[in-house]
């Protein structure tokens, strides 16, 4: 097989590990392709980077696709998602200030009610918040505000969303400019570790199986390039498969927190892959099963019921027509590609390629071709049930 | 009417937001828009508040360095939709791909209001795509400088320990470590590296 070399851009996070593993662990290499992969200082350059062919696939919020479909920011270039890169792996942390006014009311800090945290944090918050996030374009988003006005807090009116990049989250906290934040991590326990805010929820207590990062591609690149996209997907699932694989946890820290890479320190990164989180100054420690997944439950499969999720809450929010927006996020998501790829490997893959989202009140087994495959559970905190267009 | 007067008046002058904390660099970019046209700038050094500022001033075009975390930040701005607010999108236009790309390799950004004709830009832009190209050139020389000096450290350092551990002199070590090199194929800085980090993890 012919080498080639694909260049591929990401941003510092943990759930960029399966392209930074997928290159490092030779993945890629037993696909016939190499990694150059290439950091990006923002998520907007990253997908413009993607957009005007400046790196061949991206590390992508998997709403980024799905905004670009509906004409929201971006040069217009239709992106694919071929692949989930993760499942969750966000926190949600508050200020010191607000750190104290929680437990001067009694909020035990529990990190797995998302209900009672909602509540507590609006009983103290006051008449405003403003949360950061690191796009506009984001699960982090999307789910702030489904979270918030499910308990009833009206957003934007009591809300300002604000987009701060990852790396800057702990800066603008300690500055004030934020009063909450909700991050990818290692930036959450970045902002503990440097003693300005406290994790208050991981975000799988509000949707516990979200689709937070997606592998995406130009979409006229993934059919010129079928081969190439198969290969990609290939290395980048076989890669998901070895972080899933607690053994691998202490190395996969390592290798991300090179220089070139995250260029962070090990430990800290080790909490989310391990799910150990430090959630405070005093150092209490919270375990969260599944913090971040790479593998299981089939999490790098690309449902379009989630795209159409996304798409229906991001129209919603932005006062977009919803139907509409649902159909041309399903389109994004290509579940077709990621099966076409995967044919013939030891996935195993469920039959249909859209369900009902938030049903799922415990780990269930799923239909599909070998019968071993079974899902995570997928509830919402406020036990909704998303419904999607027929297939 | 409206639409005749909107169409034959005298093109407003280009109100223009620079992003950029330094101030040399700043001044180099206000000069060469200047001279591509008549147009009001202003600069923004303080990345706080940055959306805030930019609503606030309503220029009709913001130019950012694509290495600026501050960028996303911006993209609020494209969802902005209130009757005051003018949309802002990034770039010209979809038509105008070509110029996009010669942007993005250049290294900047630029978030355009929506309605500004592309013939009106074009120059802007091509002035800032002809800045940052320069930037671009100052800052990889400054890191080339930078690495150069960071490896003639580790090479002094090797060198020294292998006077030191074999008792010879200078020239000789640094023979010693050009040989390892050459034998192994690798550059000479990195063996020179591979043997402090050796060494730092023996003590």
């Amino acid at each position: 097989m012919k080498g080639a070399t694909l260049s591929v851009g990401f941003m510092p996070l943990v759930d960029a590990a399966p392209l930074i593993v997928a290159q490092d662990m030779g993945f890629a290499a037993e696909e016939g392709i190499a990694l150059e992969l290439r950091r990006a200082p923002s998520w907007s350059s990253l997908r413009d980077m993607l957009s005007f062919g400046q790196v061949d696939a991206a590390h992508m919020l998997s709403p980024v696709p799905i905004a670009a479909a509906l004409g929201l920011g971006g040069a217009g270039a239709p992106l694919s998602a071929v692949s989930v890169l993760s499942v969750n792996g966000n926190v949600i942390g508050v200020s010191r200030a607000l750190e104290q006014r929680l437990r001067d009311a009694g909020h035990g800090f529990d990190f797995a009610d998302a209900g009672a945290a909602g509540r507590a944090l609006i009983a103290v918050a006051g008449d405003r918040l403003r949360i950061g996030v690191p796009f506009p374009f984001s699960m982090h988003a999307e789910l702030v505000v489904y979270w918030l006005s499910a308990l009833g807090y009206a957003v934007p009116t009591r809300v300002d969303i604000r987009t701060m990049p990852p790396p800057l989250m702990a800066e603008a906290i300690a500055a004030g400019e934020i009063d909450a934040f909700c991050v990818g991590e290692p930036w959450g326990s970045k902002a503990v570790e440097n003693g300005v805010g406290a994790l208050l929820l991981p975000v799988s207590a509000i949707w516990a199986f979200s689709p937070e990062k997606v592998l995406a591609v130009r979409s006229d690149w993934a059919e010129t390039e079928a081969s190439l996209t198969g290969r990609l997907i290939r290395a980048v699932w076989r890669a998901g498969r070895w972080l899933a694989d607690p053994d691998s946890r202490v190395l996969a820290a390592e290798l991300l927190s090179r220089p070139e890479h995250l260029d962070l320190a090990p430990d800290i990164l080790d909490r989310a892959l391990s799910g150990r989180l430090v959630i405070s100054s005093r150092g209490e420690e919270r375990a969260v099963p599944g913090f971040v997944e790479f593998h299981k439950g089939a999490a790098g499969f690309p449902w379009r019921s989630q795209a159409e999720w996304i798409g229906r809450h991001m129209a919603t929010r932005l006062g977009r027509d919803p139907e509409a927006a649902a159909r041309a996020a399903r389109s994004v998501f290509r579940s077709d590609l990621y099966r076409a790829a995967l044919a013939g490997t030891a996935a195993d893959l469920p039959g249909a390629s859209s369900k009902v989202e938030g049903a799922l009140m415990a780990d269930s087994p799923v239909s599909s071709p070998r019968g071993s495959l079974i899902l995570g559970r997928d509830q919402f905190f406020d036990g909704r049930v998303f419904e999607p267009l027929a297939e | 009417m409206l639409r005749v007067q909107h169409f034959s008046g005298v093109p407003d002058i280009i109100s223009i937001i620079v992003v950029e904390a330094d101030k040399d660099r700043a001044t180099q970019i206000v000069d060469s828009l200047r001279a591509a046209g008549e147009c009001e700038i202003r600069i923004i050094a303080e990345p706080t508040a940055l959306a805030r500022q930019i609503q606030d001033m309503q220029p009709d075009v913001v130019l950012i360095d694509i290495e600026n975390p501050s960028r996303d930040t911006l993209e609020e701005l494209a969802l902005a939709s209130g009757p005051m607010e003018r949309p802002v999108a990034m770039f010209v236009d979809r038509s105008e791909a070509g110029l996009s790309t010669a942007a993005i390799e250049a290294g900047v950004s630029a978030y355009v209001v929506d309605g500004l004709r592309p013939d009106r830009l074009k120059p802007i832009l091509d002035a800032a795509i002809a800045r940052f190209r320069m930037f671009q050139r100052m800052r990889k020389e400054l890191s080339e400088t930078k690495r150069a000096l960071e490896e003639r450290k580790v090479i002094d350092r090797a060198k020294g320990m292998i006077m030191k551990a074999r008792g010879v002199g200078e020239d000789e070590a640094y023979a010693i470590l050009r040989k390892a090199a050459m034998d192994q194929g690798k550059r000479l800085a990195d063996v020179a590296q591979a043997l402090v980090t050796a060494a730092g993890l023996l003590l």
